[in-house]
């Protein structure tokens, strides 16, 4: 038990990062990596929604879509209880967080089709179809692991911002040369299991 | 697939999203935010350049703290005594206060005919990189880069560079501050705009070594000190500082200067009306 949750632990946050191995939630990734604080602030808003769709999603399928025998709505279903949640986030950052809500921007309502929380949600009902705490705590720690690689990202990202960058390399083509250059010392964890 | 198993999908779709959508609409009523009209009233006033120049992020951001009454109704320096006025009927205010209008200046005239280059730079055009290569071309570790840093950074186009050192169009220039951050050796100053008079140098070093290596650097000879009619121009650091508070723009500094490091910007003919002012 204990060692099957520092496994989902590390793989979650290192060996199966979700934007540096899998290749998930790449918009977020680089839309909104240009300053440290507002990726904190989406690494923390992406968080919430992949924890509560998680547990959600967990929920719904065992009690309602196993029993109904309604697999094939998996999508569907999910996809609704993510953008609801996206939803009640942006509510509630309009409210209590409004510089934060604004230097999201677009960014924040497309939380709804980023492939992360989806994408966490397809992999706990295949991996974990038994173990609600399995299923929410790879949710968090996914989450946790997409932070971790936004908010880095960001930070290299601040410092380019200093540098004489050739002018062709400048704005995206740097960005997506530094992801590549994380991606690749990312591989670095993949050789670890427990 | 029998009809009953048409129903509870749509039942289990259904349910779900009514569930969802009673939540969404509990929450939207909690956490209900009250917009201020004047907000974008006051935005749509606004010149729109976010230069942040009034202290705050944006445009956006001022009209927010002016509704909020957090900022003052004439903190746009952009926009100066109009925008001002617009914006104090907006909020209601009587009376708007005076805008004092400042505009940017270079402290520096050191051409390429007057100052000695070290070497000759051919890398990137930027003076932050150009700067860390043993302080730039010019010998004068403290002259005008003259790469067009502070032009480009510039978002109303006011700054041009003429013979290797930047130039600002005082008419253009709308005082956003902008190029006196991005200047690596920080000689860019927002000063009151009705001063027409300025020191074209801002070299700490003693006069004999800047005489090696600019014709047109101050060299503290003190000269304009005595000139000065009004006690508004000293000589700090080995150079010429204008204390805009009591100078008149009288010039006679500038028609002083041994070395032409004063610049007045001042037409012969408006000079002699002010100078006449001035005697009343």
């Amino acid at each position: 038990m204990a060692i099957q949750i520092v496994s989902i632990i590390l793989s979650a946050l290192l060996t199966e990062n979700f934007v540096m191995v899998k290749f998930l939630g790449i918009c977020p990734f680089l839309g909104v990596s240009k300053k440290v604080e507002t990726a904190v602030g989406m690494g923390m808003a992406v968080t919430f929604v992949m924890a509560l769709a998680s547990a959600f999603t967990w929920i719904v399928n065992r009690f309602l879509l196993i029993p109904f025998d309604l697999l094939y709505l998996q999508t569907i279903v999910f996809i609704l209880i993510i953008a609801g949640l996206v939803q009640f986030v942006e509510m509630f950052m309009k409210k209590s967080m409004p510089s934060l809500y604004s230097a999201l921007g677009i960014y924040l309502p497309l939380i709804t089709t980023n492939c992360a929380v989806l994408g966490v949600t397809l992999l706990n009902v295949q991996n974990y179809p038994d173990s609600f705490i399995y299923s929410l705590l790879y949710g968090i720690f996914a989450a946790l692991g997409f932070t971790l690689a936004i908010v880095l990202m960001a930070g290299i990202r601040e410092n380019l911002d200093e540098d004489a960058v050739p002018e062709s390399f400048r704005g995206f083509p740097i960005a997506l040369i530094t992801a590549g250059l994380m991606a690749i010392a990312f591989m670095g964890f993949s050789g670890f299991s427990i | 697939m029998s009809i009953s198993g048409i129903i509870i999908a749509v039942c289990v779709v259904g349910g779900t999203g009514l569930v969802f959508g009673i939540l969404l609409a509990v929450a939207s009523f909690v956490f209900a935010v009250k917009t201020d009209e004047r907000v974008e009233k006051i935005t749509a006033v606004l010149p729109g350049a976010n230069c942040g120049s009034c202290g705050y992020a944006g445009c956006g951001a001022f009209a927010e703290a002016v509704a909020g009454e957090r900022a003052p109704v004439n903190g746009c320096t952009v926009g100066k005594a109009k925008v001002a006025a617009e914006i104090a009927d907006i909020m209601g205010v009587k009376d708007a206060g005076d805008v004092e209008e400042v505009v940017a200046r270079v402290m520096c005239g050191g051409d390429r005919a007057s100052a000695l280059y070290k070497y000759e730079y051919s890398g990137i055009l930027d003076c932050k990189a150009a700067s860390k290569i043993a302080g730039g071309a010019k010998k004068c570790m403290s002259g005008c880069l003259g790469l067009g840093s502070c032009s480009a950074a510039c978002p109303f186009d006011a700054i041009s560079i003429v013979n290797g050192v930047a130039v600002v169009d005082s008419d253009k220039c709308q005082a956003c501050g902008k190029c006196v951050g991005v200047c690596p050796k920080a000689l860019i100053r927002l000063v009151p705009k009705k001063s027409k008079v300025w020191v074209l140098c801002s070299n700490p070093e003693q006069g004999k070594f800047v005489n090696q290596y600019c014709k047109k650097g101050c060299i503290g000879c003190k000269i304009c000190e005595k000139a000065c009619p009004f006690d508004a121009i000293h000589v700090v650091d080995n150079h010429a500082i204008i204390d805009y508070a009591k100078c008149k723009s009288c010039g006679l500094c500038a028609k002083k200067c041994p070395r032409g490091v004063i610049h007045n910007d001042r037409q012969p003919a408006q000079k002699q009306e002010n100078v006449q002012e001035e005697q009343v």
